[in-house]
């Protein structure tokens, strides 16, 4: 990547005025990431210095839009850490079974390659008709794709293979139609799917859940948000509910450690009180 | 806490053919002021047995890196498969699972150019043997950040693309044979 010299009390600037000027509150991302965020939208936007990016930020708010998707990250998979999705299918599941009506909160879904796993989870349960999957993102574009259901063919390989390691017994083709390099999943997975922006910088619980789903979103965020989301997430669920957390994502540090107990070794904890 | 900084931050980056390397350099690896962080493009069948593989030939600590991991003294790191390892200070590691680069996911261009921000003239960036570009790039920017840098002579690398590429933009201080690497560190850090 090309040098830009992208300085600490620019991102601090860029930060300041991306809450003054639109109200997203960056000041608890973990910085790392957020500089190479920057530095690679500086370079694939083409501004010649930090200068261009601010005055850019500060007078056009549709450009802010973009910058927002861009600087924030997207990057999901189906069935991700399938051993995982295989906990989910097999210890979960058949516990949440028992409820009349299953609401599961995938929060931070970016273009929902999650939810739509979930979603198979669910109806090869047979569950999906009595499941409401509540897919919130930042950006409100990135979620259109969660209504669309469309996905790239280029990693269907790989989506299969995970799908099929996660305990999957059926042909994952079956799921979708393949068509001009695309797959778009079938209509009846996305029935079930409540897809809304949500800030979990700034925004509040909405329901109460039997399972929260939160991959790779908080390795972005500094301890203290750490904490602020997860005690969010900790009110959100109900009794005996439980909290999915990416594969080197860990509640151990946090204040409702306590609360909870860890399924196993994956990344899944069950609220205990 | 500036007095809890470690003093020298040393990071391996390699693909193909170095990992056999690695494994004997590790009972070599100087204690000292100095923490390692290892980068290496892995195979998903030897993945999870890469932490007991490495622990197996060191009295040093190995580690697969966790969220906001903190750094400590005389351990190596291992950068997880499926995540770029950056540095959030010099007292702490992030994980960012964003787009791979050189289709690599961890990327080795991505630990260098962070520790070259964060440690600057305190890395230490081995690149080592590889059919990848990656790395290159930010060897080159350890070296401008005025930390120290090295190149597996690529006579001695089992894949001598990778650092061949370090070469050609003049990314290293250093050109070594993987048996002088740790002996050089040695010296380094005397």
């Amino acid at each position: 990547m090309i040098e830009l010299n992208l300085r600490e009390e620019d991102i601090e600037t860029l930060i300041t005025d991306l809450y003054e000027f639109y109200g997203y509150d960056f000041s608890h991302y973990a910085r790392a990431s957020l500089r190479r965020r920057v530095n690679r939208i500086m370079v694939i936007d083409r501004f010649p210095s930090f200068a261009e990016l601010q005055y850019r930020v500060r007078n056009d708010a549709e450009y802010v839009t973009h910058l927002i998707e861009e600087i924030t990250v997207n990057v999901t998979e189906m069935f991700r850490d399938p051993q995982a999705f295989k906990v989910l299918r097999e210890k979960v599941l058949p516990d949440l079974a028992t409820q009349p009506l299953i609401r599961i909160w995938h929060a931070g879904c970016a273009t929902g390659e999650e939810v739509y796993s979930m979603a198979i989870l669910l109806e090869e349960a047979g569950l999906l008709n009595k499941s409401l999957l509540y897919a919130t993102d930042l950006n409100p574009t990135v979620i259109d794709n969660v209504k669309q259901g469309i996905f790239s063919m280029n990693h269907m390989q790989q989506f299969s293979e995970n799908y099929m390691a996660s305990g999957g017994k059926k042909d994952f083709s079956s799921y979708y139609t393949a068509q001009y390099g695309l797959a778009k999943f079938d209509d009846r997975l996305k029935s079930k799917m409540i897809v809304s922006t949500h800030n979990l910088v700034s925004d509040r619980s909405f329901n109460e859940f039997h399972l929260i789903i939160c991959r790779n979103v908080l390795i972005y965020f500094d301890k203290e948000l750490q904490n602020r989301v997860l005690t969010l997430f900790d009110e959100s669920l109900d009794a005996l509910g439980y909290l999915m957390l990416g594969s080197k994502e860990n509640i151990r540090f946090s204040p409702i450690a306590r609360n909870f107990r860890q399924i196993g070794t994956e990344r899944i904890w069950r609220k205990m009180k | 806490m500036a007095e809890n900084e470690i003093g020298r931050m040393i990071i391996f980056g390699g693909s193909a053919g170095s990992l056999d390397v690695l494994l004997k350099m590790l009972p070599h690896f100087p204690r000292g002021d100095v923490a390692y962080v290892v980068v290496l493009h892995r195979r998903a069948d030897v993945d999870h047995l890469l932490q007991a593989l490495f622990q197996k030939r060191t009295t040093l600590e190995v580690v697969e890196v966790e969220d906001k991991e903190v750094i400590d003294r005389n351990t190596i790191y291992l950068a997880p498969p499926g995540y770029h390892l950056l540095f959030e200070s010099r007292r702490e590691f992030a994980l960012d699972s964003s787009e791979k680069i050189h289709f690599s996911r961890p990327s080795i261009d991505a630990t260098f150019e962070s520790a070259s921000e964060v440690f600057a003239e305190k890395t230490i960036a081995i690149l080592l043997s590889g059919a990848n570009a990656d790395g290159a790039q930010g060897l080159l920017q350890v070296r401008r950040a005025g930390g120290i840098t090295i190149a597996q002579d690529p006579t001695d690398a089992e894949v001598s693309y990778m650092p061949e590429q370090a070469i050609a933009i003049n990314a290293q201080m250093h050109i070594l044979k993987s048996d002088e690497i740790a002996s050089f560190l040695t010296n380094v850090l005397r």
